[in-house]
């Protein structure tokens, strides 16, 4: 296994009947960050539960730094942070009062947890809020706080679930350069999110979740590049206008674009080229679309690529198709 | 690998000594948190003080009149009151270990705390240890109540501290048991809704307010054995004077008992909570 800081080996994990976890397998290479893609409800948080010692895994087994999580858990517990989707936090503590708590409940020594704790509060700028009760943060704040904490011991794993759910773009900008310095000190993170943007900014590599299984193991950019790097969703009004433009494009293209209501969507991974060739052929046939999006491609639609399906029905918003009695409803 | 190596090697060295004190030590840490959570939201003080103080002066003041006639010749409601508001508090008091630990369970924290190198049994202490500082503070004040209100001690300053002390012992066990019952219905409303059916037989099928005597026969060989009227009345001893060694051995037993049973119970229920 080299140099794998975590390596995990048919994980599964059942609560009653449900299936969470249906046999994973991964190995993080020690100094990377390495990232868990997938929609709500895949299983990513309870990957991480079990890693961290939480929860018991119902089969297969996970090893951080050598050590296994079920039979080893109190010294995992010694070689981790975790930081939540949820931040764990005390609300009547200070966050200085939190940070010493968690000093105290890793065993840092003594004299360094005052330190540890005004140092921390430095590096993410709570040095102002510092002595104020955690529950008049903000949750963006609130979120630093928990990252800081998770940071005390100074752990050289460190789980982060979902860490920029919720954060305005700025504070996310500002934590991936955060993410990416711990890295650079010789911290392995292991990193959830729904955000294939996210996973690309930072991930060395990353496996994408469905219902529990992986059904990708790549590098982010390989993922991006398997369907093309661009989107174009063109809303062409209403639904004759859309099936002969349909039409038009699968002809030109060789291959039918993938339809919504009056949303036609393609992909490519020369944006540019391809939306020139689209709007010049529409035109040519006096279909011009109502609207056109041109974005990066997200994880819904790598997992369109990857499994046929998207990670929930969605419509788009701009041709308001958000009635429930859009074509095709179950009944 | 070597950090690993260094931490399975402090691991081993230290597990025996810590395997003592790592409890302690970890308790007091969540102690600490819970206390300045008390301090910060004085409203949790304010409203576990206010309940005993309407107790105390409804029971002295309705029931006095009720009361007083069957009592031992010689006794005053008011001193037979207080050891028994005096349990009262503790046990009210206890649900609040309920609640406290459902409202953890509720946020995040607990999640945190499980995946954090301490004692498996630190975040239910230190939840207990907690309420039992409060107690100390409820019981002290209840105490000055019941001063201004003509309560007297009979039996010497020292056997009334160790009335004090038996009243402080039976609420941390108390505690225990509300320790499960947080942990196992996990959300603070469900938790003070379970708590009351539990406790109001305990407190008022006893001789907390009232002497058992006047109670019907099958209520009395309950009401006579159980844990609050146990305390009550060796409290009641200790404050009254006579022969208390069988009574305070008999509500030690209790707590004992309590703790014995309820501490396992809550740690195994935090080790498999998700």
């Amino acid at each position: 296994m080299g140099q794998a800081a975590i390596s995990v080996v048919g994980l599964s994990k059942r609560f009653g009947a449900v299936t969470a976890l249906d046999g994973i397998d991964f190995d993080v290479p020690a100094g990377s960050i390495f990232g868990l893609l997938g929609p709500n409800g895949a299983g990513k948080t309870t990957a991480i539960r079990i890693l961290t010692t939480i929860l018991r895994p119902s089969g297969g087994r996970a090893v951080v730094l050598g050590h296994d999580v079920v039979r080893e858990a109190a010294t995992v517990r010694r070689l981790i942070g975790l930081a939540g989707q949820y931040a764990a936090v005390d609300p009547n503590l200070t966050g200085r009062e939190n940070l010493r708590l968690i000093g105290r409940l890793t065993q840092l020594p003594r004299p360094r947890i005052r330190p540890r704790a005004a140092e921390l509060l430095d590096r993410f700028d709570l040095a102002d809020v510092g002595d104020r009760p955690v529950r008049t943060y903000s949750g963006g704040l609130r979120r630093r706080l928990d990252i800081a904490a998770a940071l005390v011991p100074d752990p050289p794993v460190l789980f982060l679930d979902e860490p920029t759910t919720g954060l305005d773009p700025h504070s996310r900008t500002a934590l991936w350069d955060l993410i990416r310095e711990l890295v650079r000190d010789g911290t392995t993170v292991l990193l959830t999110t729904q955000y294939l943007e996210e996973a690309d900014r930072l991930a060395g590599r990353v496996v994408v979740v469905n219902e529990g299984r992986i059904i990708a193991d790549d590098t982010p950019a390989a993922l991006k590049t398997r369907l093309g790097n661009t989107v174009i969703e063109l809303g062409m009004g209403d639904e004759t206008r859309a099936s002969q433009a349909a039409g038009l494009l699968t002809e030109r293209l060789g291959e039918p674009p993938e339809r919504e209501g009056v949303l036609l969507r393609l992909a490519s991974r020369d944006g540019s080229r391809l939306l020139l060739d689209v709007l010049h052929s529409l035109e040519s046939s006096r279909l011009v679309p109502h609207t056109v999006t041109v974005r990066e491609s997200s994880l819904d639609d790598v997992f369109l690529a990857l499994t046929g399906h998207r990670t929930q029905p969605v419509r788009s918003a701009q041709d308001g198709a958000d009635s429930p009695a859009t074509p095709g409803g179950t009944p | 690998m070597t950090a690993t190596a260094a931490v399975t090697a402090t691991t081993t060295a230290g597990r025996l000594g810590t395997r003592i004190t790592a409890p302690v030590r970890d308790g007091l840490a969540v102690a600490w948190r819970n206390l300045i959570a008390l301090r910060r939201v004085p409203r949790l003080l304010v409203f576990s003080t206010i309940q005993p103080l309407v107790f105390v002066l409804m029971f002295r003041y309705v029931f006095g009149g009720v009361v007083g006639p069957a009592l031992p010749p010689g006794v005053g409601y008011v001193d037979f009151l207080i050891p028994g508001i005096f349990v009262q508090t503790a046990v009210f008091g206890s649900m609040n270990t309920a609640i406290g630990l459902a409202t953890d369970m509720q946020t995040g924290l607990m999640e945190r705390f499980r995946s954090l190198p301490m004692a498996r049994s630190a975040v239910l202490s230190g939840r207990t240890t907690a309420d039992l500082a409060r107690n100390v503070f409820v019981v002290a004040l209840m105490t000055a109540v019941g001063f201004a209100l003509g309560f007297r001690i009979h039996a010497g300053v020292p056997a009334f501290l160790g009335g004090v002390l038996l009243v402080l012992a039976f609420g941390f066990a108390m505690s225990w048991i509300f320790a499960v019952v947080g942990m196992a219905v996990g959300d603070p409303e469900t938790a003070q809704a379970a708590a009351f059916p539990v406790l109001a037989p305990l407190v008022f099928a006893s001789s907390a307010f009232v002497p058992v005597s006047t109670m019907p026969g099958w209520l009395q060989t309950f009401a006579e054995h159980q844990p609050v009227s146990k305390t009550a009345e060796a409290v009641r001893v200790l404050v009254l004077g006579g022969p208390a060694t069988t009574a305070v051995w008999e509500a030690l037993a209790w707590d004992a008992g309590i703790v014995a049973v309820f501490a396992p119970l809550g740690v195994w229920l935090y080790r498999r909570a998700v």
